[in-house]
C-alpha cells in the first residue's frame, strides 16, 4: 500500500466521475452531454491504467485500451454523427426542478456509500475505497434516465450507467473475467446501433425525439 | 459436441436467413432449422440423465435442470415456426412485411432462439448475463417490426427498462464475482456455476445477500415481476404474434431460470429463508396485480400478457415455498404455462388477423364461423385457468398443497386470485367467441398442428405424467435443493 501519489490520483478520478454524473443531471444542452460522456470514458481509461500499473494486473491495460477505443472514440463519434444527422445539434431540453434532483442525488450518494462500506472493508484491491463511487454512479445514472424525457438523453443515462458498472468492476475486483468484458462490449455496441436505428424510426413517426409525445399516443 | 451443435444450428440459420429471409422458402427453412434444434436438444437430453455434460472447457453445460428448459425451447420454437409460416404469408399479402422486414424477422427469430439456448446452456454466469442481454436486443428488433408509433414506443420502453434492469443484474454479478474470487481465485473459473456450487457454503453471506437483491431486481425485470412489469403488456401487444408466443412461452422462463440458479448459490450461503421470503412476497404481489389488471383490458393480446405475469408469479411463489413438492410443481407449472400460453397466442393471433383488430369490440362470432378456432380457444382458456384434466391444474394444486404445509397464511391469497382470474378470463373469452355477426376480413389460412400438439401435451401430461418424465422433474427439483 505504498503508492500514496497514485492512490490519491485514483481517489481524484472517482470524485471526478461522480462530478460528471451530477453535471449530466443538470445540463440542458444535448451536445454538451455527449462531451460529458466522453470525459467519463477518459476517466475510466485513466482509472484502468493507474489501477493496472499499481496492481500489476496486465489485463487491465487491455481493458483500458478497449475502453479508450469504444467509449472515447467510437461511441462519441457515432453519437455526434447521429445528432448531426437528426439536426439536434443546438437542441436544449427543459430539465425540471434541478435543485430537487441534486438533493436526491446527494442522498443517493450517501445511501450508496453506506451500502458499499462493508464491501470496502472486505475488498483486497488497492482502489477499494472507490466501490461506493461506482455504485453511486450506477444509481445516479438511473436518476438521469428517470428525470429526462428525450430519447437521446435517456440513452446517455444508460451508457453512463454502464460506465458506473465498469468502474465498480475495475475497483472491486480488478475487472471481470475477459469473456464477460467482451460480451458486455459487444452488447453495448449492438445496443448503440439498435437505438441509432430506433431514433430514425421514432423521428419518422413523431417528427421529434420527445418521449412525452410518444406517451400521448398511448391509451390503454 | 451435442451442446455445440444445438447452439450452432440457430446461429447459422440466423446468418442464412439474414441474407435470404425474404425468399419463398425462408419460412419453411425456419421450420426445418427449429426442428433440427429440437432434435438436437433431445439428443443432448438422452445423454444427460444423472450426470452433467460439459462443452467449451466447462463454459457450457447441460444438467438435470437446464435440459428441461432446453427441450421445451426446442419444442415451442418448432411449433411457433410452423405457426409463423401462415402468419407471415398473411402479413405479406396484407402488405405489412416487405423483403427487408422479412429478412429481419426471420433472422431475429433464430437469433432469439440462439440467445435463449446460450443462456440456458451457459455454466458461466457472466455468459448467462450476456446471453440474456442478447435476447433482449434481438427481441427489441422483433417488437419494433411493424414500425407503427405504438410498436416503436413498446420497443423503446422494452429497451430502456430492460437495459436498466439488466445493468442492476450486472452489479449483482460483480458482487458475486467479488465474493467468489476469495474462494476460487481470479479469472473466468470463479464465475462457473458448477464451481460456485461446490464452495457456496464458504461464500460471504453479506455480499451474497446484496448480490441476490441486485440479481433479483435485474432478472426480475425480465421475468415481469410486478413493480417491474411495465414493459411486458406493451411488448406482447405490439410485436408480431409469433414473437409474443416466444416471449411469453420461453423468454420469461429463461429469466426465471436464471433467478433460481442464483438462488441455489445464495441459499447455500445464507440459508433458504431469505430468498424464499423475497420470492413468496413478490410472487404473490405479481399474481394479485396481474389478476386485477385483467379487468377492463381492451386488447386481447394485452389481456393474455397479464395472464403471463400471473402465471410467472405463481411459479415464483412455488420456488419460494420450496421443498421438493413446491419446486417440482413450479417447474411443471413453467412447462405447462409455456405450452398453453403459446397455443393461446397462436389462436388469438389468427383470430385478430381474421378480424383485422386486436380489440375486443372488433372480435365476435368466432365460434359460429370457425368452430375449430372457437373450441380450441375455449379449451386453451380452460387449460390456462387450471380446469381439472389439464396440466396446469396439477401444478397449481401441488403449489397450493405445498403452501398449506409450509406457509398456510399465503394459501388463501393464491386461492382468491385464481378464482378472480377464472371469472374474468372466462367472461372475456366467451364474449369473443359468442355473437352472430361474421368478422369482416378474409379468414387467414392457419395450421391446426401447433395448437393441436400443445393442447394434446397439456391434456395428456395433466392426466398422468409418464414415469420417466416424472423422474426427470423430480431429479431436477432434488438437484435444485441439493438433496440428490
Amino acid at each position: 500500500m505504498n503508492h500514496p501519489v497514485e492512490q490519491s490520483v485514483i481517489q481524484l478520478l472517482g470524485g471526478l466521475l461522480l462530478l460528471t454524473v451530477f453535471v449530466m443531471l443538470s445540463i440542458r444542452r444535448i451536445f454538451t452531454m455527449i462531451r460529458v460522456f466522453t470525459v467519463q470514458g477518459i476517466i475510466l481509461t485513466a482509472n484502468a491504467v493507474f489501477v493496472g500499473a499499481i496492481s500489476g494486473e496486465e489485463h487491465l491495460f487491455l481493458l483500458a485500451f478497449f475502453t479508450l477505443v469504444l467509449k472515447v472514440v467510437v461511441l462519441p463519434v457515432l453519437l455526434f454523427r447521429l445528432i448531426h444527422r437528426l439536426r439536434l445539434r443546438g437542441d436544449v431540453e427543459v430539465v425540471v426542478n434541478v435543485p430537487l434532483t441534486m438533493v436526491t442525488g446527494i442522498l443517493i450518494v450517501v445511501f450508496a456509500s453506506s451500502l458499499a462500506a462493508p464491501l470496502t472493508m472486505m475488498a483486497s484491491t488497492i482502489s477499494r475505497g472507490l466501490i461506493g463511487f461506482g455504485l453511486s454512479t450506477v444509481l445516479l445514472s438511473f436518476l438521469v434516465i428517470l428525470s429526462r424525457r428525450k430519447a437521446i438523453t435517456q440513452v446517455l443515462g444508460l451508457l453512463s450507467l454502464e460506465n458506473g458498472l465498469l468502474f465498480s468492476a475495475i475497483n472491486a475486483t480488478y475487472g471481470m473475467p475477459m469473456i464477460v468484458e467482451f460480451g458486455v462490449a459487444l452488447d453495448v455496441l449492438v445496443g448503440t446501433l439498435l437505438f441509432g436505428v430506433f431514433f430514425f424510426q421514432i423521428r419518422e413517426s413523431f417528427e421529434n425525439l420527445d418521449l412525452e409525445r410518444l406517451e400521448k399516443t398511448w391509451e390503454d | 459436441m451435442d451442446i455445440l451443435a444445438t447452439l450452432l444450428i440457430p446461429l447459422s440459420a440466423a446468418g442464412v436467413l439474414a441474407l435470404f429471409g425474404a425468399r419463398s422458402w425462408a419460412p419453411r427453412f425456419n421450420v426445418v432449422a427449429s426442428g433440427m434444434v429440437f432434435l438436437s436438444a433431445l439428443e443432448v437430453a438422452r445423454h444427460v440423465s444423472g450426470k452433467g455434460i460439459f462443452a467449451l472447457s466447462n463454459q457450457l453445460f447441460a444438467d438435470d435442470l437446464n435440459i428441461i428448459f432446453v427441450v421445451l425451447t426446442g419444442l415451442v420454437a418448432t411449433t411457433t415456426s410452423v405457426f409463423s409460416v401462415h402468419y407471415v404469408r398473411f402479413e405479406v399479402e396484407r402488405g405489412q412485411f416487405d423483403s427487408g422486414r422479412l429478412r429481419l424477422y426471420h433472422s431475429m427469430y433464430q437469433m432469439l432462439v440462439f440467445a435463449m439456448l446460450l443462456g440456458l446452456f451457459s455454466n458461466n454466469l457472466g455468459l448467462l448475463w450476456v446471453a440474456l442481454e442478447a435476447a433482449t436486443l434481438s427481441n427489441a428488433f422483433l417488437i419494433s417490426l411493424y414500425r407503427s408509433p405504438k410498436s416503436l414506443e413498446a420497443a423503446w420502453k422494452y429497451f430502456v427498462l430492460l437495459g436498466v434492469g439488466i445493468a442492476q443484474a450486472f452489479f449483482g454479478l460483480i458482487l458475486l464475482y467479488f465474493a467468489a474470487e476469495k474462494e476460487l481465485g481470479p479469472g473466468g473459473m470463479a464465475l462457473l456455476w458448477t464451481n460456485l456450487n461446490q464452495v457456496k457454503s464458504h461464500l460471504n453471506p453479506q455480499v451474497l445477500l446484496l448480490s441476490f437483491i441486485f440479481f433479483f431486481v435485474g432478472f426480475g425485470t425480465k421475468v415481469g415481476i410486478v413493480p417491474l412489469h411495465g414493459w411486458l403488456p406493451d411488448a406482447h401487444a405490439e410485436g408480431p404474434t409469433p414473437a409474443s408466443a416466444i416471449l411469453s412461452g420461453l423468454l420469461l422462463n429463461v429469466a426465471l431460470y436464471a433467478i433460481i440458479r442464483i438462488k441455489v448459490l445464495v441459499d447455500g450461503s445464507l440459508g433458504v429463508s431469505f430468498t424464499s421470503g423475497i420470492l413468496i412476497v413478490f410472487g404473490l404481489l405479481s399474481l394479485w396485480v396481474a389478476v386485477f389488471s385483467m379487468w377492463g383490458r381492451k386488447d386481447v393480446k394485452r389481456l393474455f400478457s397479464y395472464s403471463s405475469i400471473e402465471h410467472l408469479g405463481i411459479a415464483t411463489l412455488g420456488f419460494g415455498v420450496g421443498g421438493e413438492i413446491g419446486t417440482l410443481a413450479a417447474l411443471l407449472h413453467m412447462t405447462f404455462h409455456s405450452l398453453t400460453k403459446s397455443s393461446l397466442f397462436f389462436l388469438v393471433g389468427t383470430v385478430s388477423q381474421w378480424c383485422g383488430s386486436q380489440k375486443f369490440e372488433g372480435i365476435r362470432g368466432v365460434l359460429k364461423y370457425t368452430p375449430f378456432l372457437g373450441w380450441s380457444l375455449i379449451l386453451s382458456v380452460c387449460a390456462i385457468l387450471g380446469v381439472p384434466p389439464f396440466g396446469i391444474f396439477t401444478s397449481e394444486f401441488l403449489i397450493f398443497d405445498a403452501l398449506l404445509h409450509w406457509s398456510p397464511w399465503a394459501a388463501p391469497f393464491l386461492a382468491i386470485a385464481l378464482a378472480v382470474a377464472f371469472g374474468v378470463l372466462m367472461k372475456r373469452v366467451l364474449e369473443l367467441v359468442a355473437g352472430e355477426t361474421a368478422p369482416s376480413g378474409p379468414l387467414p389460412s392457419f395450421s391446426r398442428v401447433p395448437v393441436g400438439i400443445h393442447l394434446f401435451l397439456v391434456l395428456i401430461l395433466g392426466l398422468g405424467l409418464p414415469s420417466f418424465l416424472w423422474g426427470w422433474y423430480q431429479n431436477a427439483a432434488r438437484y435444485l435443493l441439493g438433496t440428490l
